[in-house]
C-alpha cells in the first residue's frame, strides 16, 4: 500500500473540500454576528450624523466579476442615506459600474418597497449620472462645476431639471464621497477629490485591494474604510440593526452576512490545509535529515 | 423557488461551469469561454466608450453645435493611428507629450502631497499625551518603527550574505507581515466570488437555496 504524503495530496480533493465548506452554510444558515471595525463603524457613524437633506456622491467603480464583495456595500450605503434621509448622487468612473449602479439601486428600492416604509424617489433621493471616461479629470471638474462634468442624468434629463441637484454644483454641496471600487480609483478620489478639495472621502474595495488603503486611514485622508465581504458583512449588519430599530422588521435580504457565513467556514478549512501542509513539509524535512 | 426558465441564465451557468472545469484540467471548453471574455470585455468597452465619451465630448461639440475649438483634441485623438504604420508612427509623439505633460502637471503636485507628504505627517511620533488612547500611541508607534525598519531594509541591505542586524531583520519581519495581511486578503476575495457563484448556480439557476 502506498504511503499517504501529507504535502502531496492531490488539488482536487483541496478544491472538492472547499467547495463543500463553502456550500454548507449556504444551506444550513449559519450567521455569525460580525465584530464591527473602527474604519467600517467610521463610515457607518459618518453617514449617520449627516443631517437630513445632506447630498453624498456615490462612486460605483465595480466590475460584474466582484460583484458579491461590492455589491452589498453600495446598497447599503444607500439604504442607510435613504433611511436618514441623505441623498445620493451616483456617478461612474469604470465602463461596467454603469449599469451595475443602476442594479444595485433598483436592488434597494424593491426592499423598500417590500418594508413599505419609506419610498425612494428617483430625481429626488437619488440620481445616476452615468459613466465618464477621464478618471482623474473627471474628478477634478466636478470640483469645478458638477454640470460642466455631467450635463444630463445618464437617461439624457438635462441636470437643471432633476429637483435633487437644484442646490448642488461641486464638491462644496457634498458632504462626503463614497467609493465602491474593484480597481484603484480610490488613488484618484483621495490625490484628486481629497487633497485638491478637501472633501472627506470613505472607501470600499475588494479584499485584494483592502489593505492598500489602511495608510491613509491613519493619515485622516480617508475617514473611513469597507473591506471586502467581512467589511461589508458588517456594514450591513449595523444598518440592519438601524432597520430594526426604526421599523420593527427583521430584513430577510442579508447576502454580505450570508457569504460571510460561507467565507468563514471556508478559510477555516484553507488554515487547517496550511497547518496541514506545514505539518507534512516539516516532517518530509526530519525524514531527510535521519 | 424553481429551476431557471431564462435562457440567459442557463448560458451564465453554463459559462461558470466552463471556467471551474479548469480546476479539473486545462480543456477547450474553458479556453473558448475564456476567448468569449476577452471579446465580449472588449466588445463592451468599445461601445461604452463611444457613446458616452466619444459623442459627448468630441462629436456633439464639434460636428452638431460647430464648436471648431474642438477640432485640436480631436486632431490630437487622430494622431494615435498613426501607429498602425512604421512610416507615420513618429506622429504619435504629438498626442503623447500632449497626455504626459498634462497629466504629469495635474498629477505630481497632489501625488506628492497625498503619497508623501500627509504619509510622511502621518508616520511621525508625538508624546503619549497627544494621542487619544494609548492603544493608538501603541499603534503610532509600530508604524514608526515598521516604517523606519522597512526604510532601513530597503537602502542599508545589501545581497543575501550580508550580516543583517536587528534593525533590518524587524524591517523584514514587517514586510513578512504585510504580505501576510495582503495574501490573506486575497485569499478572501477569491473565496468570497466563489461564494457568490455557488449562490447563482444553486439559488439562481436551481433554485435550490432561497
Amino acid at each position: 500500500m502506498a504511503k499517504f504524503d501529507i504535502s502531496n495530496i492531490d488539488r482536487r480533493w483541496i478544491y472538492i473540500t472547499i467547495l463543500l465548506g463553502a456550500l454548507l452554510p449556504l444551506f444550513v444558515p449559519i450567521t455569525f454576528a460580525p465584530k464591527i471595525s473602527p474604519e467600517v463603524k467610521a463610515v457607518y457613524d459618518y453617514i449617520d450624523k449627516l443631517p437630513p437633506g445632506s447630498v453624498i456622491l456615490l462612486s460605483f467603480d465595480y466590475g460584474p466579476s466582484t460583484l458579491p464583495e461590492t455589491e452589498p456595500m453600495a446598497e447599503d450605503i444607500m439604504k442607510h442615506a435613504f433611511i436618514n434621509g441623505v441623498r445620493v448622487i451616483g456617478i461612474s468612473l469604470t465602463e461596467e459600474g454603469a449599469l451595475l449602479a443602476l442594479k444595485a439601486y433598483s436592488n434597494v428600492v424593491k426592499e423598500f418597497e417590500n418594508y413599505g416604509t419609506i419610498r425612494v424617489n428617483y430625481g429626488y433621493d437619488f440620481v445616476f449620472l452615468g459613466y465618464k471616461s477621464g478618471r482623474q479629470a473627471v474628478i477634478l471638474s466636478i470640483g469645478e462645476d458638477i454640470r460642466k462634468t455631467f450635463p444630463t442624468d445618464y437617461q439624457g434629463t438635462n441636470i437643471d431639471d432633476i429637483p435633487m441637484m437644484f442646490n448642488v454644483k461641486n464638491y462644496k454641496d457634498i458632504s462626503l464621497v463614497v467609493d465602491i471600487s474593484s480597481t484603484n480609483t480610490p488613488n484618484d478620489w483621495i490625490t484628486y477629490a481629497y487633497s485638491r478639495y478637501k472633501v472627506p472621502v470613505a472607501v470600499g474595495v475588494t479584499a485584494v485591494l483592502a489593505a492598500n488603503y489602511y495608510p491613509f486611514i491613519q493619515t485622516g485622508q480617508i475617514i473611513g474604510l469597507i473591506g471586502g465581504v467581512k467589511g461589508a458583512s458588517e456594514y450591513e449588519y449595523l444598518v440592519n440593526q438601524k432597520i430594526q430599530s426604526n421599523w420593527g422588521m427583521k430584513p430577510k435580504r442579508i447576502p454580505a452576512m450570508r457569504n460571510m457565513s460561507a467565507l468563514t467556514v471556508a478559510e477555516l478549512l484553507i488554515v487547517l490545509f496550511i497547518i496541514l501542509g506545514n505539518i507534512g513539509y516539516f516532517s518530509q524535512k526530519g525524514n531527510k535529515r535521519r | 423557488m424553481a429551476i431557471s426558465s431564462s435562457i440567459w441564465v442557463w448560458i451564465a451557468a453554463f459559462l461558470t461551469l466552463a471556467v471551474f472545469s479548469f480546476l479539473y484540467k486545462d480543456n477547450i471548453i474553458y479556453k473558448m469561454v475564456e476567448a468569449l471574455f476577452v471579446g465580449v470585455s472588449a466588445g463592451y468597452s468599445i461601445v461604452i466608450i463611444l457613446k458616452h465619451s466619444f459623442v459627448p465630448n468630441i462629436w456633439k461639440p464639434l460636428f452638431v453645435s460647430h464648436n471648431l475649438l474642438y477640432l485640436i483634441p480631436f486632431l490630437l485623438g487622430l494622431l494615435f493611428f498613426a501607429m498602425l504604420s512604421r512610416k507615420t508612427a513618429y506622429l504619435t509623439h504629438i498626442p503623447f507629450a500632449f497626455l504626459i505633460g498634462s497629466g504629469a502637471g495635474f498629477a505630481l503636485p497632489l501625488v506628492f502631497q497625498t503619497n508623501v507628504m500627509a504619509q510622511v505627517k502621518g508616520t511621525m511620533l508625538f508624546a503619549p499625551s497627544h494621542y487619544p488612547s494609548l492603544g493608538a500611541f501603541i499603534n503610532a508607534l509600530i508604524i514608526f518603527i515598521g516604517v523606519l525598519t522597512v526604510l532601513f531594509y530597503f537602502f542599508f541591505s545589501r545581497g543575501e550574505k550580508t550580516n543583517r542586524g536587528i534593525i533590518v531583520k524587524t524591517g523584514i519581519a514587517f514586510i513578512m507581515i504585510g504580505f501576510g495581511a495582503s495574501f490573506g486578503y486575497t485569499v478572501m476575495a477569491r473565496l468570497s466570488l466563489l461564494v457568490g457563484r455557488l449562490y447563482f448556480l444553486f439559488g439562481t439557476w436551481l433554485g435550490i437555496l432561497h
